[in-house]
């Protein structure tokens, strides 16, 4: 098992604020809009920088989405900030007329996604958004795993041309990817090579990933690790390529197992390669108030949860 | 005015045959609200706006045209083709397969002339302000006009619109609302009454002025007024009074014409209350 180690704890959405600064720096056609959540997004940064180039919307963020829809034409790059949940949920028409139906080149960029908003609950903590937006025809759909990957995925989707959803979290993790990466757009990311197990993790699942992987080589398993930061589009060719080489899967995301990463690998599978696949992803529920680990831990997305999946999962093969 | 009111009359005279020929070759389409707006789209886009032909989606120093209620969109498409947009032999194909005239204006079938898919109420006028706020943005002094069905007002997106512009100041839009007083199940006083709309309008901080939609003199002055009224700190509205169906005598003072085609009877009786004036596609 490779060695991964940090030295600060950080949180994503932090990177998105720092990179979209230098999103702005490098092209003073970005622009962002917030719809009263600068500070929780950390687009405080980017509207001193730029003030002209920063909307505050209120609290509307169906009219957020329709001006950054606007904005394009004339060849503005709007980013769009707010919590995930009224990212996505509340705005879904919105997004799919006037900005993916219309190739309009938003990106729209979502905090606090999933369980480890925490004490807030389940009105806020959305676990439905991946599936909702990658069901758009034409949407890129971008969930990283730490600062320095949020951070380079903002600056490379300004940098991209069409729709893109950037999702990200309140929670401070490790930091363990390189800072100053380049990111690329649709391409996994090889965390860990291995030949029992594939594990395909997203967000802030990749780093319990790691922890997993550390465990099960005690226990003598040699885990594939491979980070899906781009769930759409999906990179096909590195997903069979290791199942064809572990035979089975672990898919861990922070969301609702229904429609998310875990179903996309699985689709690619059936069509290619079926192979024996467990999920650790929150079981088809909303969530509720409590610390982000807690959570984690209730609803099944702890370090645990992954190495249990994958001794299930290595079960299964065997029996094949 | 630069274009003669007669003129205009006479191209607004083709269009309404236009949508009625459309809407009857499919059997589908909105020919009430088409019918109303018509003189209001031919002013615009033969008068008013200062636009080209040759289309660039980001329409830099033109001014830019978006349709909100997307539903009338064979008065779009007429419009469009007889300004020079597109062929006008492609109206034929009008929601048919394959056709990039789709049943409610889209980007998608890449149609020169449209700029944002609309048919799902109330998004327009956000978009519009958009693209007013990059126009400012790139010093482009050019105006951004919109248009909205009154029945569309019922949407609550409109209102978290109409609360942003005046505040941010956005004063190169023009919105201008079809207050035809007809909806899908019936007149707005029965379905959900708009109320006093000048008041809310103005409480909300446009510029809010009125036109008699169907009479083409009073459309060019009240787009000339509007005009003259950009540039001074505050968005502006046109409430536009129209009569949904203007022009074929029975299919007005109804909403029954919202959403439905004339049979081969109906059109006959219609175009011949219409001059052909440009020559049918």
């Amino acid at each position: 098992m490779k060695k991964y180690t940090y030295t600060e704890k950080k949180d994503t959405r932090s990177g998105f604020g720092a990179g979209l600064v230098e999103a702005g720096k490098q092209n003073e056609n970005v622009v962002a809009l917030c719809a009263d959540l600068t500070g929780s997004l950390k687009m405080d940064a980017f509207q001193k920088e730029f003030p002209e180039r920063f909307f505050q919307v209120g609290i509307a963020e169906a009219n957020m989405i329709g001006i950054a829809a606007g904005l394009t034409i004339g060849g503005k790059i709007p980013f769009t900030g707010t919590f995930a949940n009224f990212s996505t949920g509340r705005v879904y028409d919105q997004i799919r007329q006037s900005v993916a139906y219309s190739d309009k080149n938003v990106k729209i960029c979502a905090s606090h996604a999933g369980l480890t908003l925490g004490e807030d609950g389940a009105t806020h903590q959305i676990l439905e958004d991946i599936g909702l937006i990658k069901m758009l025809p034409g949407m890129t759909v971008i969930n990283p795993c730490d600062y320095n990957q949020t951070k380079a995925a903002t600056i490379a989707i300004a940098k991209h041309e069409g729709p893109v959803y950037l999702r990200f979290g309140r929670p401070s993790v490790p930091v363990f990817t390189d800072a100053d990466q380049e990111f690329e757009i649709g391409k996994a990311w090889m965390v860990n090579e291995g030949k029992d197990v594939s594990i395909f993790a997203t967000g802030h699942l990749v780093w319990k990933a790691i922890e997993a992987g550390e465990k099960l080589a005690e226990m003598g398993i040699d885990a594939e690790i491979i980070n899906i930061h781009t769930i759409k589009p999906l990179d096909v060719q590195a997903i069979l390529q290791s199942v064809a080489k572990t035979g089975c899967v672990v898919s861990a995301e922070e969301h609702n197992r229904l429609g998310g990463l875990g179903d996309s690998i699985a689709q690619v599978l059936a069509q290619n390669l079926p192979s024996p696949q467990e999920y650790v992803a929150v079981n088809d529920s909303f969530g509720e108030s409590g610390t982000p680990d807690q959570l984690m831990e209730k609803y099944g997305l702890s370090t645990e949860a992954i190495v249990t999946a994958v001794q299930k999962v290595l079960a299964r093969k065997t029996a094949k | 005015m630069a274009t003669d009111t007669h003129r205009l009359t006479q191209i607004a005279s083709q269009v309404r045959r236009d949508i009625l020929r459309m809407v009857h070759a499919c059997q589908s389409g909105h020919p009430g609200g088409s019918l109303g707006c018509a003189d209001f789209l031919v002013a615009l886009y033969f008068d008013t706006l200062n636009h080209h032909t040759n289309f660039s989606m980001d329409g830099k120093n033109e001014d830019l045209f978006f349709l909100s209620n997307g539903h009338i969109s064979p008065v779009f498409y007429s419009v469009l083709a007889r300004s020079g947009y597109f062929d006008i032999k492609e109206l034929a194909t009008f929601r048919k397969l394959n056709t990039r005239l789709q049943g409610h204006p889209t980007t998608h079938e890449h149609l020169p002339g449209v700029r944002v898919a609309s048919g799902s109420l109330g998004q327009g006028l956000s978009v519009a302000i958009g693209a007013a706020l990059t126009k400012k943005l790139n010093k482009d002094t050019s105006l951004v006009y919109s248009l909205h069905g009154d029945g569309e007002l019922q949407e609550g997106q409109i209102w978290e619109a109409a609360m942003y512009a005046p505040y941010h100041k956005v004063d190169n839009l023009i919105a201008t609302v079809d207050v035809n007083g007809q909806q899908i199940d019936g007149s707005t006083e029965q379905v959900l009454s708009l109320g006093n709309l000048r008041a809310k309008w103005e409480a909300f901080g446009w510029e809010v002025l009125s036109i008699d939609g169907n009479n083409m003199a009073d459309v060019q002055r009240g787009l000339a007024e509007a005009k003259s009224k950009t540039g001074k700190g505050k968005p502006v509205l046109i409430l536009m009074k129209t009569e949904m169906g203007n022009g074929v005598d029975f299919m007005m003072y109804s909403h029954k014409w919202h959403g439905i085609a004339p049979n081969d009877e109906q059109l006959a009786a219609a175009l011949g209350q219409l001059e052909e004036t440009l020559g049918d596609y």
